[in-house]
Order: structure tokens, then C-alpha cells, then sequence
């Protein structure tokens, strides 16, 4: 940490009084809410170095290879394929942010009742403290919900080059159809960007290096389901957040080795939590760094989150892409075909979803579901309804959270949190 | 052989709750006082006068400020009310800052519950603002609303607008009476939707907390469930009790 980073951030464009800040309150929250945590595994010291440099060495790295004119891609969603990125020999990083910041500067570009999501990014935006969006050279913005798609008309004024992305909200024919349009767009926008053309070999070697990432966190998930709990819901949940900026080759190493070190450890019977500590899942909205308050509240008093129904997390991670073909467009059909199937709450119908909760919570032996909406998030807040009803149905015990990123209902949170897990405890 | 005496303490927003109950569970001494601006120290000096190995288990807000075990106002409450009433199957408990329902099992475990999100709406802590901008006493507030009439709608249930709507209508010359009741009935209305919410079956349903004290509200929640409601003698130490029975249960145990 002995790096001054100042003069990187500044020729980035970052407000550094404020990125001082940020930075300040980050460490802080980083701090008393990892650090505090016992019996962690030992690599999650690559968890707390990688967040250590979040905005120092990782920012270098991508900063030097702009001057070697590999190209920066931020995105807000898990819908937009990193293979894609890749093969045009480009990087991608994730945008989304879980802090509130500039509040009152972002109301002036949208209402106040928007969902805490799109108004921190748009806050990181503002206050200039977010290297990842002021190193990007396109971002990509994907008509998901009505309020990002909405926002992103209000960002195309504040950034140099947006791409905006549509999506079907469906699952028919001609969705597929639809997708398969837009990532065939996608591939001519990073073409054109990169000066390079995608090739099957090199969109192949995208997809095994992809795959490769997400079968690292799906052994990480697999390995959640020990009882000890191997590894605490925090540090589980960060694997998931870095995921969208690390550099994915070196991110599967690390995370495989982690799982190696997992092994290990329930071989031994060592946990991060005693046996039979409650064991929740959660699920629904994505939680952005460094948007650690439900896991934090859960995991403090007397439960283990065990897995995450989320962007950030399973929903985001789940199915890898058949690799087999050998056209392009053959492979831009397996990539359709791997991304089309993510369930999030903008699709109608979306059982799926409700299939996937019920699966997840047998297979890491859950005691009980926390559905997590931020405020405003009109699709899950709705979904939430009718899956909190159906896993009761079924014998789940379920609650609806509706929460945001600040810090003044925590009594209340943590109040229903902690009489959940007393209800839940047999 | 006899039990030991167990006590509990219930640290609210409002009220700080001290309950000291004999083996049988019978309440030998119960203590409500203002949390203050120190609820800590509070909590403290009305524990310091029971016996020191006395077992205490606490509860509310402030329940890990003083270092004892502590179960959630939820499990106190239904703890305490299923002690009261064994047939007790539905608990609404209206505290100075939450609303809980609580539904339990045939074996008095917690099943399902509600409780309102960050806000004062439908609270205690809402009616105290509210009587004190009509002027009212807390029990005059209650007698007025019965007396008043359905003449009137409060559509607010922040706060703060529920407050301006108060003001508008008292400038406006609306009896006072009709907005006292119109202020209940805003706060039954959201209750009931909460209770309805929970479905919940056969039994006793029993109304505890600060809010229990207030006639007004037991009789127009009673009209809205539809259903028979038993107010918990003295209310607000529902939650003591079902602390001091925790800490018994405890105490047997180990």
C-alpha cells in the first residue's frame, strides 16, 4: 500500500478530495466487516490484497494496458458477454456501485425514488470517484428494468461513448432472435473499437477462459453446501463482486486454489461458522461493493448466508457456454443460448426463478430464504410477493427484505433478520 | 423443588421495561420507565437492584447494550403473551416505534410475522405526535377517537404529512374528536392489512406493547379483524415478562 496512487487518479479525471473520501470509508467498512471475521480461510488474503488495491494495482494494470491499446469496457449487467469483450482483446469491468454518493447532485438528473443501485452509479459518476467508469472507453447500457434503461438516456450526457444494449423480456423464439441481433451489434461495436476483428478461434478462446471463471465460483458454490460452512457469506459474496473487475485468468486461479484450501477444510470439519449454524439464501437484487449490510447483519447474528440467488452471485454466474461450435454464429447462438437463460425479474413469466430458489435452497441445505429488494426495484419487490408465498408453500420459511444502501433502518433490519433466524431454528 | 426468581428487561424506544417474575412466573415486580437519552445507564441502574445472580435475558431496541443474553422483541412478546394466554395464536404488539404480528404454532413457536419498515407509520411513537398536535392527553386522545365519527379521512401515513393533513383540518374547523378517530383509524387500517397479510389461524389474538393501552385502537382492531381480541394486562411489560421466562427457561436448562 505504499504506492501513491494520486497522480493515476488525477490524470484519470477522478475529484480526489472525494475519492479520499470514499476511499477512507471503504477501507473503514472493509475493515470492521472482513477483517473482524474469524476463522476465515487462509487465501482470502488474495481477497483482502485484490480489495486493498480495488482502485490501485488493478487500475494500474488496466491504465497500462490503455497506453498498449487494449481497450476498457464498463458494463451494468450480467447480461452483456464478456466472451464478446474478450475475443476483441478488450477488458470489461463491472460499474455498478453500493454506496450512496453526490445524492443531491444525482437529483438533478433523477427522481429521488429510483433504486439505490442506479443512483449510486450515477452518484460515482458525479463525484468522480470511480476509476473503473473514467478508464472505460465505451459503456455498455442494457434495457433491463424501465429505471436503468430510463437512466441511461440521463448518462449518454455524461459519458464519452455509450452503447446501449437491448434485451428481450422474454424467453419466446423470437427473443432469442432479438438477443442474437444485439450481440451480433455488440461483436461490430468491439470490432470497430478495437481495430481488430473477432475470429472463432479467439471468441472460442474467450469462451474457455469465461467458463473457466465460472467454473471456479460454481466449485465454490458446490463447496458452500458442507456443513461447517467452509467459508463465511461475506467473503463468498466479495468472490462474486470482484468478479467483475479482476482479471478473469488470474481471478480462476486464485478462486481454484481458494476452493483447494475449502477442500482441506471440510475434510477437517473446520468451518468459518460452528456445525449446524443456521444457514440462509439469499435472494434478488444484486449487491454491489461495497453493499455488505444484510450479509454483515445475518452473519453477526447467528446465522451463515450459504448462497446468493443474485446477479452477484448464482443467477449471474450459473451455466457455462457450449463451446463446440465451429462458425461464429454458431458460437454467438451458444452465447445467446447460455445468456437468455438467466432469470432475472425483467422477464414475464420468470418460474424459472422460483424453480432455481427451491434448488438452491435443497442443495446448500438452507433453513431459510431472505428475499432482498432495494427499494423501487419494481420487478423483484413484485416477484418477492409471490416466491415469498410459494416457498412458505412449500415448507421454505421465507422473508421479504426491502431495504437500500443507508444505514438508518438497521435496528428495524436487524430486528427482522435475527426473529427470522430464531423462527427458523428448529 | 422451587425455581429461582428470572427477570427481563425491555429496552424500547420509548419506555425501558424491567419484569421480575418467581418460579411460577407470577410478576413480583415490574418497573416502566423513560429510556431518556441514555437508555444504557437506564437499563443499568434499574437492574442494579436485582439480586446479582439473578438470570436476565433482555430485549428491544438497547437489548445488546447491557451485555446480558437477548432474544428479539418478536420472540419476547410471544414468549410473554403464550405465557398469559396458552390458547394466545396471533400477538399484535404496537411499541413507541414498530408494529409486530406475530403468528404462532400449536407449540407457541414463532411461525410467520410482520413488522413495518423503517418508519413511524402506524406507531406509537405516531399517535404520541398526534395527540400532542390536538392537544390531547394520551387517554383523552383515545376517548375522543371513540366518540368521534367516520366523517373524517386522514390519507397520510407518514408522519410528518399525516402531521400538515392534522393541521389543514384543524384550520379547516373539523372537530377534533373525528380527526382523533380518523388518526386510529389510519393506524387500524395498516395493522389490519399487516394482519390480514399473515393469515393467521384459530386462536386467541392478543394486543400488547404501549399500544395496547389505548382503548381506541383495541376496539377498532377488533372491528377490522373481525374477531374477538384480548388486550394482555399492563401491555407494555408483555415483553419482560417473555424475557424473564426466556431467562427461567434458560436457567433450567443448563
Amino acid at each position: 500500500m505504499s504506492t501513491d496512487y494520486h497522480p493515476m487518479w488525477k490524470s484519470l479525471g477522478l475529484n480526489l478530495d472525494n475519492h479520499d473520501k470514499l476511499m477512507e470509508v471503504l477501507g473503514a467498512a472493509y475493515g470492521s466487516l472482513f477483517m473482524s471475521q474469524k476463522n476465515r480461510p487462509t487465501h482470502t488474503s488474495y481477497l483482502d490484497f485484490v480489495m486493498s488495491e480495488v482502485h490501485g494495482l488493478r487500475i494500474k494494470e488496466i491504465v497500462d494496458g490503455k497506453q498498449q491499446g487494449k481497450k476498457v469496457v464498463g458494463t451494468y449487467c450480467t447480461f452483456v458477454p464478456e466472451e464478446i469483450v474478450l475475443a476483441a482483446g478488450c477488458v470489461m469491468v463491472g460499474l455498478c456501485a453500493g454506496a450512496d454518493f453526490a445524492t443531491e447532485e444525482v437529483e438533478r438528473y433523477l427522481p429521488r425514488n429510483i433504486c439505490a443501485l442506479i443512483k449510486s452509479s450515477f452518484g460515482f459518476k458525479l463525484g468522480g470517484v470511480c476509476p473503473y467508469l473514467e478508464a472505460s472507453d465505451v459503456v455498455v447500457g442494457e434495457n433491463t428494468c424501465d429505471g436503468k434503461k430510463k437512466a441511461y438516456e440521463a448518462l449518454k450526457r455524461l459519458v464519452k461513448d455509450l452503447f446501449i444494449m437491448d434485451l428481450p423480456q422474454t424467453k419466446t423464439k423470437e427473443a432469442m432472435a432479438l438477443l442474437k441481433t444485439e450481440y451480433k451489434k455488440f461483436i461490430a461495436k468491439m470490432e470497430s473499437l478495437s481495430g481488430r476483428k473477432i475470429t472463432v478461434e479467439g471468441l472460442k478462446k474467450a469462451i474457455a477462459i469465461v467458463n473457466a471463471k465460472r467454473s471456479a465460483v460454481h466449485r465454490l458454490s458446490a463447496l458452500r453446501s458442507a456443513d461447517p460452512a467452509p467459508i463465511s457469506g461475506l467473503d463468498a459474496l466479495l468472490i462474486n463482486q470482484i468478479y467483475f473487475y479482476e482479471d478473469p485468468v488470474r481471478f480462476t486461479e486464485n478462486i481454484n486454489a481458494l476452493c483447494d484450501e475449502l477442500d482441506g477444510r471440510i475434510k477437517a470439519k473446520t468451518g468459518a461458522f460452528a456445525v449446524k449454524t443456521t444457514r440462509l439464501l439469499i435472494s434478488g437484487c444484486p449487491m454491489a461493493v461495497p453493499n455488505w449490510k444484510l450479509p454483515a447483519i445475518i452473519e453477526t447474528h447467528g446465522a451463515v448466508v450459504v448462497g446468493e440467488e443474485s446477479c452477484t452471485g448464482e443467477r449471474g454466474t450459473r451455466n457455462l457456454v457450449t463451446n463446440t461450435a465451429s462458425t461464429l454464429d454458431g458460437l454467438v447462438d451458444a452465447l445467446v443460448e447460455r445468456y437468455l437463460a438467466i432469470d432475472c425479474a425483467v422477464f414475464t413469466p420468470n418460474k424459472e426463478r422460483l424453480d432455481h430458489i427451491k434448488e438452491m435452497a435443497a442443495a446448500y441445505k438452507a433453513d431459510g430464504v431472505v428475499l432482498y429488494s432495494l427499494n423501487f426495484c419494481t420487478p423483484y419487490l413484485v416477484e418477492a410477493m409471490g416466491i415469498e408465498h410459494e416457498l412458505e408453500a412449500a415448507g421454505i420459511p421465507a422473508i421479504k427484505i426491502e431495504t437500500d444502501y443507508s444505514q438508518e433502518d438497521m435496528g428495524q433490519l436487524t430486528t427482522r433478520i435475527q426473529a427470522f433466524i430464531e423462527r427458523v431454528v428448529s | 423443588m422451587t425455581l429461582r426468581i428470572a427477570a427481563g428487561i425491555d429496552i424500547g424506544s420509548v419506555t425501558v421495561k424491567l419484569v421480575v417474575a418467581d418460579g411460577n412466573g407470577a410478576v413480583v415486580r415490574r418497573d416502566v420507565v423513560d429510556a431518556g437519552f441514555d437508555p444504557r445507564a437506564t437499563a443499568k441502574a434499574l437492574i442494579e437492584s436485582v439480586p446479582g445472580n439473578t438470570k436476565l435475558v433482555a430485549t428491544g431496541y438497547g437489548r445488546d447494550l447491557i451485555g446480558t443474553p437477548s432474544i428479539t422483541e418478536l420472540k419476547a412478546h410471544a414468549l410473554g403473551a403464550r405465557f398469559l394466554f396458552p390458547d394466545c395464536s396471533c400477538l399484535i404488539d404496537i411499541g413507541g416505534q414498530d408494529v409486530k404480528i406475530v403468528c404462532l404454532d400449536n407449540k407457541g413457536k414463532v411461525s410467520k410475522f410482520e413488522m413495518n419498515d423503517r418508519c413511524a407509520a402506524g406507531t406509537g411513537k405516531f399517535l404520541e405526535i398526534m395527540s400532542g398536535r390536538l392537544g390531547f392527553t394520551l387517554d383523552e386522545f383515545a376517548a375522543a377517537a371513540l366518540a368521534g365519527s367516520d366523517t373524517v379521512t386522514i390519507s397520510s401515513m407518514c408522519t410528518v404529512f399525516a402531521e400538515s393533513e392534522v393541521v389543514g383540518l384543524v384550520n379547516r374547523g373539523r372537530n377534533r374528536q373525528d380527526i382523533a378517530a380518523a388518526l386510529h383509524r389510519a393506524v387500524v387500517v395498516r395493522v389490519a392489512s399487516m394482519y390480514k397479510r399473515l393469515e393467521p389461524g384459530p386462536g386467541r389474538i392478543v394486543l400488547s406493547g404501549g399500544g395496547g393501552r389505548n382503548r381506541a385502537l383495541a376496539v377498532m382492531l377488533e372491528q377490522a379483524a373481525g374477531k374477538k381480541l384480548t388486550v394482555a394486562p399492563d401491555p407494555q411489560i408483555v415483553g419482560a415478562l417473555g424475557c424473564a421466562i426466556e431467562a427461567r427457561r434458560v436457567d433450567t436448562v443448563n
